[in-house]
């Protein structure tokens, strides 16, 4: 049994139809813990004892976001900025962050396939995410691949209830610990270790 | 009050109207100012004033006990234990050495060595009177020069009492005429055991203290919530009254006397009020004195000995100045500052008129030589400004090291504060809490004497006063000041505080709390750069949290309070300018809610990344 946080950072969350859809009961799934960044943080002043707290209880990280301009929301970096800090983190005596595992939860408005070598996007979406990937060796946590839904838009309303479904089945996966992330290794995208079909890849 | 009463005030007032920003314009001071403007009205020029310039000088030298107790308002009995050493052994050796000096002269002479005693004694004092006023116009008491100078004027006004008990015993047998009280000289202990006489100074001095500490708080706290100004005003004056009256009782000097009660208050938040209603007091009390001293020159006998006059004058600064220096030197003070101690204490002070007076009604002295001693001392006083002007013009320039940054006054004496809090209920104390929060520490100016006390007793440094007051202002430190928070509890108030900083402080930003829109303009239009109208903030703040519990995502109300801010700045600035025209005004204002209203609706739609949303929407659209 796995303790997830999910940290959510939604700069508009009142335009986003796939994001209010995905946490749409995310709270209540029992072994998560929710916390919307943009709803407890308005004004970008993190309480950085609180949310250390929060990591300290939790085994399984999500940063949940719409990656814009091939990176995370504002919020989110500063959550990172404040919270990692010297001597927690890392460095010396910063071992509190250890062993715990870390995956972005991401939504991206170009087809999977526009990320990719002669596409305007040129790089596959992990290649993006390297920062992170190496913010999470820093801190000595499991780097696993990100959970990317692409795009959104086009979604109609049932595949967005679909995606909904799928995460949360993921979501639920995870607390249970029915997957062994030492096979993850070999994958782009986490949604593949989900036994479901995948159209949108 | 007889017409003649009025004549004379006319009369001295014009003069000093006259002739004292003459002199400053010309560069001389006000104390050289207003002694010309008393030698001009006196016997020997224009005779406007005769005889009664001897009694006028008694009255006036109450200018001087005011000064004192002003410079014991700023000197907080911690400080003065500090002091302790350059007033006992600066002090000590000056008037010892002076006095053996000019006595050895004296007898030199041919006086006696009674005599010469009695005139060592008067004339090793100077004059705390020109001297601080001097100093404190140029700026140097807080130089070391200028704080040597002040430990010993200290002296030599604890001195008096012992010299004025001496005298008498120095009367050559012949008892003169009976000790009636001149001066400061014993009244009501007169012909009493010299242990009872001491006792009584003691407990004159242990009730000076005591009520100063716990009676007189109390009472001005009483008096200020009556919200008279004047009474205030009364009390101070009162407090000084009361304090000469019990000193000169027990034989002490009366400056000496309200210095003590002025260093009991020196703690009391009602400082900074008591020193700006005092002040104009004092400066008018001792430009009095002045011009009494210059009325008194007489004339006549300068004319009849020149050259005795001009010698015995010349022979006292000299010899009053090597001995200044001698001390300056042993106490290690710079070569510039000992010039500034040594000019400048090398005169003979006012305490000369009292003594020479006992001098020659115990018969010490025949009165030839009295009036002889008086014009010496009345034509060293007023030369002392020009000596001072002298040794800073021509001699002191001449000390290539000035003062260093090392020999500056200890911070402790006056920190200086950058803020002024005008104000300190709900707003100035939310602002001065935050600016203590952060370090800055800012003198408050308040003028409820229950929220004064409260504040007092819960640990803020609040100081009571009409902030609007010019005084007030420049007591508690406006020029040296950065800024000024204006939160007074009403629009008319702040505005009236606005143009004052305006016209006397232009260099304070101003930042002013505002009430409404109609107060807004008004002070955009005095030119005010931070206005904050105090209900705008928590009113978005409280709709941003109602609008939060039913369900408005925080962000979201977050950008939107700031865009409201943004409109509203817009939209007043906009106003402003119609305001004199109602309908326009009501139309514009109506216009401009709707405006708001609809950019903020639109918001809703848009969202933080406006018309098209977030990133890359589309999905695939754009290729290379």
């Amino acid at each position: 049994m796995s303790n997830v946080l999910v940290l959510f950072a939604h700069p508009e969350l009142e335009r986003s139809r796939v994001h209010r859809s995905l946490i749409t009961g995310l709270p209540q799934l029992s072994g998560v813990t929710f916390r919307d960044l943009y709803q407890l943080y308005p004004d970008f002043h993190i309480d950085v004892a609180r949310e250390q707290e929060l990591l300290l209880l939790h085994d399984f990280i999500i940063w949940q976001y719409p990656m814009n301009w091939y990176s995370m929301p504002p919020l989110l970096k500063q959550w990172i900025e404040m919270t990692f800090e010297y001597r927690w983190a890392y460095g010396p005596g910063g071992i509190y962050l250890r062993g715990k595992r870390v995956m972005n939860v991401l939504t991206a408005g170009g087809e999977r396939d526009t990320y990719r070598p002669n596409r305007y996007n040129r790089f596959p979406v992990p290649e993006f995410l390297r920062p992170l990937q190496q913010t999470a060796r820093r801190c000595g946590m499991e780097y696993l691949p990100p959970y990317v839904i692409h795009v959104t838009r086009q979604l109609a309303s049932e595949q967005v209830d679909r995606e909904r479904e799928r995460y949360h089945t993921f979501l639920r996966g995870v607390v249970a610990d029915r997957f062994d992330t030492a096979d993850w290794q070999d994958i782009a995208y986490a949604n593949e270790v989900l036994d479901l079909p995948n159209e949108l890849r | 009050m007889t017409p003649d009463f009025l004549f004379q005030a006319m009369i001295y007032l014009a003069a000093a109207v006259i002739v004292v920003p003459l002199a400053k314009r010309l560069g001389l001071g006000s104390v050289l100012g207003y002694l010309l403007a008393g030698i001009l009205i006196g016997p020997y020029l224009l005779g406007f004033i005769g005889e009664e310039g001897e009694e006028l000088m008694h009255f006036a030298e109450f200018g001087v006990v005011m000064m004192l107790f002003l410079v014991g308002l700023e000197l907080e009995p911690a400080l003065l234990w500090r002091m302790r050493i350059p007033i006992l052994g600066m002090g000590g050796m000056q008037v010892a050495l002076s006095a053996v000096v000019l006595g050895g002269l004296a007898y030199l002479m041919g006086l006696s060595w009674q005599e010469s005693t009695a005139v060592g004694l008067t004339f090793a004092l100077s004059s705390t009177a020109i001297v601080l006023q001097t100093l404190g116009e140029r700026g140097q008491l807080n130089s070391s020069g200028g704080r040597s100078s002040f430990a010993v004027l200290l002296f030599q006004d604890i001195a008096v009492i012992p010299i004025l008990a001496v005298m008498p015993l120095l009367a050559l047998g012949e008892i003169g005429a009976d000790g009636e009280g001149h001066g400061g000289a014993s009244g009501l202990l007169e012909g009493l055991p010299a242990g009872l006489r001491a006792g009584a100074t003691l407990l004159a001095i242990a009730i000076l203290v005591v009520a100063g500490r716990y009676l007189v708080p109390p009472l001005l706290r009483v008096v200020a919530r009556a919200r008279q100004r004047e009474l205030l005003t009364g009390v101070a004056l009162l407090l000084i009254v009361a304090v000469a009256v019990l000193m000169s009782a027990v034989g002490l000097s009366p400056a000496l006397g309200s210095f003590l009660g002025g260093v009991v208050l020196a703690n009391s938040y009602y400082k900074h009020e008591l020193e700006s209603d005092l002040e104009p007091f004092k400066g008018l009390l001792l430009g009095l004195f002045f011009m009494a001293v210059g009325a008194s020159i007489d004339f006549g006998l300068i004319a009849a000995r020149p050259g005795t006059v001009i010698g015995l004058v010349l022979l006292l600064v000299v010899v009053k100045a090597l001995v200044l220096f001698v001390t300056g030197r042993v106490f290690g003070l710079a070569q510039d500052q000992n010039a500034l101690f040594s000019f400048g204490l090398a005169q003979t002070g006012e305490f000369a008129f009292v003594l020479l007076s006992l001098i020659q009604q115990e018969g010490i002295l025949p009165q030839s030589v009295v009036a002889l001693l008086l014009v010496v001392v009345a034509v060293s006083m007023a030369l002392t400004p020009l000596i001072m002007l002298v040794n800073a013009r021509y001699i002191q320039p001449r000390f290539g090291v000035k003062e260093s940054v090392d020999d500056a006054p200890p911070p402790e004496i006056e920190e200086p504060r950058r803020i002024i809090v005008a104000g300190f209920g709900g707003f100035g104390a939310v602002v001065g809490r935050f600016l203590g929060a952060n370090g800055v520490r800012a003198t408050i100016l308040d003028n409820d004497s229950d929220r004064v006390d409260l504040l007092r007793r819960m640990g803020f440094e609040v100081y009571y006063g009409d902030a609007t007051r010019f005084d007030l202002l420049e007591t508690a430190g406006a020029a040296g000041a950065e800024a000024i928070v204006i939160g007074l509890p009403s629009p008319e108030q702040n505005l009236r505080l606005v143009e004052t900083v305006k016209k006397h402080f232009p260099h304070l930003h101003q930042i002013v709390r505002a009430f409404d829109y109609p107060d807004t303009y008004d002070l955009m239009d005095a030119g005010v750069l931070h206005i904050f109208r105090d209900t705008l903030y928590s009113g978005v703040a409280a709709g941003k949290q109602t609008l939060k519990l039913l369900g408005v995502h925080a962000y979201r109300l977050e950008r939107n309070g700031h865009r409201f801010f943004r409109h509203d700045l817009a939209a007043l600035q906009t106003l402003a300018g119609m305001r004199f025209d109602e309908d326009l005004y009501v139309d514009a204002v109506r216009g401009s809610v709707a405006d708001l209203e609809a950019q903020l609706r639109s918001d809703y739609d848009q969202g933080a990344y406006g018309e098209y949303g977030g990133w890359d929407i589309d999905g695939m659209a754009e290729e290379e």
